[in-house]
């Protein structure tokens, strides 16, 4: 999946320097093929919904789960360029969507849902 | 992303840290609403449920699984097919092909305006097979998720709408793609919320 349509601008910091470009942006053929990768995941977990079979096993929730943590992680890195984008993006993203997912954990521990037995 | 900004203490264009910023908070409230329904779940003593079928003992009256898993299948595919054509429409306005940008844009909006019209079915549905916010816990936190989350994607489809005219009265030059950018990281967002959403409220039984 090269970058290779790049439309990065120089940017300048308070001083005037010239900062590296902010980003480069995927091409069409990219875009296409992370469409297509969606697609099939979302087919993926649709499909696995209706075997009874396996919705009734352990993998059924963390397959789910992980299909759904891979379709998110491919919109935020392509779609949003956040793979080609500036540090201090990712860390605004990045830094408060974990400590999100901390707190929705640590209720759900509190709330009896999740239990560690030892 | 297209064009110079004026110079910045982050180099960056300040624009784009600002929706950064607000989507880094809006994943706190996302976040809080999906802990509610998460939290909530499986604790309604009434049906209907999501998932089973419920008999009322008062009536005896059979409700069957409220979630309807095609359609909403569908309606997903139809937002995530409106986020390639966000990024194609992007991708136009920084190559100055204005054509493309006003077609994209409004197959954007077109699709969000659709996943809408999912959405209003959904609801529509769920309170004539006896689902309303005030039925139970599981229709008090769906109804506030998928609702915020609805409103979010109208406040999308609204921005889609004003770049259109805009790209439609006097077009968008390469240097002004940093307002179709924003508008993107949003929409695409939105997008990721729903993937989420999906997953753990109408997939996981």
């Amino acid at each position: 999946m090269a970058a290779d349509h790049s439309h990065a601008t120089l940017s300048h910091d308070a001083e005037g320097n010239v900062s590296p470009p902010e980003h480069t942006h995927p091409d069409w053929g990219t875009y296409k093929w992370v469409a297509l990768i969606l697609t099939v995941l979302t087919a993926m977990e649709v499909w696995i919904y209706y075997i009874p079979s396996f919705t009734k096993t352990y993998l059924f929730v963390p397959t789910l789960l992980i299909l759904s943590a891979v379709k998110f992680t491919i919109v935020v890195m392509f779609y949003m360029h956040l793979k080609y984008d500036a540090k201090l993006f990712r860390a605004l993203f990045v830094g408060p969507l974990t400590l999100a997912a901390f707190t929705l954990v640590g209720l759900l521990f509190l709330f009896g849902h999740l239990k560690i037995s030892f | 992303m297209g064009g110079e900004h004026p110079p910045t203490s982050t180099g960056l264009n300040n624009t784009k840290v600002a929706i950064w910023a607000f989507i880094g908070s809006e994943c706190f409230f996302f976040a809080s609403l999906i802990s509610t329904y998460l939290i909530y779940r499986g604790r309604s003593p009434v049906g209907p449920f999501p998932h089973d079928a419920w008999t009322d003992p008062a009536t005896g009256h059979v409700f069957k699984a409220i979630l309807n898993i095609p359609v909403t299948s569908v309606s997903t595919f139809v937002l995530l097919m409106s986020s390639l054509a966000m990024v194609l429409a992007h991708s136009a306005v920084v190559r100055g092909d204005r054509r493309s940008s006003k077609i994209w844009l409004a197959s954007t909006a077109i699709l969000g305006a659709t996943f809408l019209g999912f959405q209003a079915y959904e609801f529509t549905s769920f309170v004539h097979e006896g689902l309303t916010i005030h039925t139970n816990l599981f229709g008090s936190s769906f109804f506030i998720l998928t609702g915020f989350h609805g409103a979010h994607v109208t406040a999308g489809v609204i921005w889609l709408l004003t770049l259109l005219f805009i790209d439609i009265k006097r077009g968008f030059s390469p240097d002004e793609a940093i307002n179709v950018d924003v508008c993107a990281l949003y929409w695409h967002f939105v997008d990721v919320v729903w993937i989420a959403i999906f997953t753990l409220v109408y997939l996981i039984k």
